[in-house]
């Protein structure tokens, strides 16, 4: 039997949620959520996991953190020792505190650039790319759910069934 | 479904549905653009044009076509710099600061205040470009091995610091600013009916589609993004103020400098946003979503950082005083009564005094009150500036090298010019960028907006009904 996308339609993000519990405990697996902003408890209902792109900046600003101290060793300390009024660099640890201002900058330029490119990139969202979402209105002020027929026991008419006993605006059907 | 104390105001007044919050917004976007926009447009780029004029005119002649003298090296310069990095700093204070805080009336400032914000920094970025005369030389400042031996830049300097502040601020806003935007661009170009349009906002949204992972990603970036944005801003202006701070000028050598200074940054800005939402608000007629007490909340924060600034302007007056240093006393005692006193007094008039007026509910809730206050903080503030720079600077440790600073048309003529080319870009970020966070606003409608506030459980249960 082919996959069928059974897209239910709400117009209000607290019946989506609402409905979408009701549904969850039925059993059912939701695939995906589309709304215009974010529906905030939905994420455990619909078994989403916490993303982990906070760690990822972690990484990336502890990256910077080295990169700039290993830099402003190389060129402070290391390649061309400076002696500033009187204030000779003579090695790592006596210049630390003044390389902080620039240790934390480049740490946070590092962390959030990381980030965000990582963002674009697990979202696939890069320029010029079309959007996915199924129905133009889902972001402007409808909130729809994406059901496919694979991911559960229940076929069409069941899935159907369920749904109509929320107040589902619409349901649309799909087939590959 | 989260509650909100009924005495709290709505941040959302009237009944707009979800779809009405999007109309209302984008009309500006998708309708042509008025004869008013088109006048002011007018006038922004003539007085742009004139600033690139000058701008041109001082890259081809040097830095003598400025009033700079042997003594007064730094004068209107690094004011206008300092003055527009300051005006940046209540962008990134409102959509950030008050995200970590959950402040609910970010939402309908934070985009037009973030936009202000870069634009304010581009502005700023300028002088100190301008001011290394050889503006093709500018790429020095990088520490990249170069064709003059392997001298590097001086990571020591607060010169330095203030490069890496300047670019990484400028950069981390501009993130923040747009990955705020594409879902906003995702919804014009889901609604756009021009083949033009669809494709420009289709390009600027990046496929953006709103499924649920998206939108758990966009809130945790948004929150860490925040995190790292806070620490920042209070670093930035830290760095500009040790620019002075760390120098051995009398009225400069001030350990006080960097609180003073970011409380200072805060305050002006906040006075600019209130300059332009007031205008925005209601040439764009946004009354519903940034509301009277939107205004007054910020008045309430330009008292708090009004009187920081009031309380350092004092303690550095003390200060000067009692550490029985006689340069430091003289350059205070220079300040309130030498030949800059009146500008000493009208900064002490426009940013000590003045704030105080908003103690009054009255006043401060009143909009053309506070448009003519927002005013007279951004001058106050910008006289601030050029009284550390100028007074101290203008009576050396010689007295025969003492003098003063005269602007030239050079001088004034650049900073009117970054006001249009400030004002320039503002005007097309109101025409073509939707100009609040609608889709964010959307989100405190049920726990804000005045049709769902004080609503009962039962209510609102029987408007959105679940299960038949």
């Amino acid at each position: 039997m082919s996959d069928k996308t059974i897209y239910a339609i709400y117009d209000d993000d607290y019946v989506l949620l609402e409905s979408a519990k009701h549904i969850v405990d039925k059993g059912i697996h939701i695939r995906d959520v589309f709304s215009p902003f974010p529906i905030h408890g939905l994420d455990p209902v619909i078994g989403l996991k916490r993303t982990r792109i906070a760690i990822a900046a972690f990484i990336y600003g502890m990256i910077g953190v080295s990169l700039a101290l290993t830099g402003m060793w190389f060129f402070m300390i290391h390649d061309w020792p400076m002696n500033i009024g009187g204030k000779p660099n003579f090695s790592l640890m006596n210049n630390l505190p003044t390389f902080v201002p620039i240790t934390f900058e480049f740490g946070v330029l590092c962390a959030a650039h990381g980030m965000a490119i990582t963002y674009m990139l697990r979202n696939w969202t890069l320029p010029g790319m079309k959007g996915r979402n199924p129905y133009p209105r889902t972001t402007d002020d409808r909130f729809v759910m994406e059901i496919h027929t694979h991911d559960n026991d229940m076929d069409e008419e069941g899935i159907k069934a369920l749904l109509n006993e929320t107040y589902v605006l619409e349901i649309d059907v799909k087939n590959p | 479904m989260h509650k909100e104390a009924s005495i709290r105001e709505p941040l959302v007044l009237g009944t707009p549905t979800y779809s009405d919050i999007t109309n209302e917004v984008l009309h500006t976007i998708e309708n042509k653009p008025t004869k008013l926009w088109k006048l002011l447009m007018v006038i922004a780029t003539i007085i742009a044009l004139w600033g690139v004029g000058c701008i041109l005119y001082l890259l081809g002649v040097g830095i003598g076509s400025w009033g700079l003298n042997k003594t007064v090296g730094w004068a209107w310069d690094i004011t206008n710099f300092v003055w527009w990095v300051g005006i940046g700093h209540a962008g990134t204070l409102i959509s950030a600061v008050l995200l970590l805080f959950r402040q609910k009336w970010r939402m309908a400032i934070n985009r037009p205040a973030e936009a202000m914000t870069i634009f304010a920094v581009f502005m700023a970025g300028l002088f100190p470009m301008i001011h290394m005369g050889r503006i093709w030389m500018a790429y020095w400042v990088l520490p990249i091995p170069n064709q003059f031996g392997s001298l590097w830049v001086n990571f020591n300097s607060p010169l330095l610091w203030d490069v890496f502040a300047i670019s990484t601020y400028l950069s981390v806003s501009l993130v923040f600013w747009y990955i705020g935007l594409i879902p906003d661009f995702a919804t014009i170009r889901d609604r756009a009916s021009r083949p033009v349009q669809k494709l420009m906002y289709g390009l600027m949204a990046f496929g953006w589609s709103g499924n649920a992972k998206a939108w758990q990603r966009f809130e945790e970036v948004s929150l860490v993004l925040a995190g790292l944005a806070t620490p920042l801003v209070f670093s930035v202006h830290s760095i500009v103020s040790m620019d002075f701070a760390t120098s051995v000028i009398p009225g400069w050598h001030t350990t006080i400098f960097p609180p003073y200074f970011v409380a200072g940054a805060v305050f002006s800005g906040f006075a600019m946003v209130q300059t332009l939402m007031l205008i925005v608000r209601k040439v764009m007629h946004l009354e519903k979503y940034v509301t009277i007490k939107h205004i007054e909340y910020m008045n309430l924060v330009i008292i708090v950082t009004g009187s920081i600034v009031g309380v350092a302007y004092l303690t550095e007056l003390f200060i000067s005083y009692y550490s029985g240093v006689e340069y430091e006393s003289y350059a205070f005692i220079n300040r309130f009564s030498g030949p800059y006193a009146w500008a000493y007094w009208c900064m002490m008039t426009c940013n000590v005094v003045s704030p105080h007026l908003f103690w009054s509910k009255k006043l401060r809730t009143n909009l053309a009150f506070t448009f003519f206050m927002s005013i007279i903080v951004n001058i106050g503030m910008w006289f601030e500036r050029f009284v550390i720079i100028v007074t101290s600077i203008h009576r050396d440790y010689l007295p025969s090298s003492w003098s003063m600073f005269y602007p030239t048309w050079v001088d004034i003529g650049i900073f009117v010019g970054t006001l249009g080319i400030f004002s320039v870009f503002y005007l097309l970020f109101l025409k073509y960028f939707p100009v609040l966070a609608f889709n964010e606003v959307k989100t405190i409608l049920k726990s804000s907006g005045e049709q769902y506030k004080n609503m009962s459980d039962e209510e609102f249960k029987k408007l959105h009904p679940v299960k038949k």
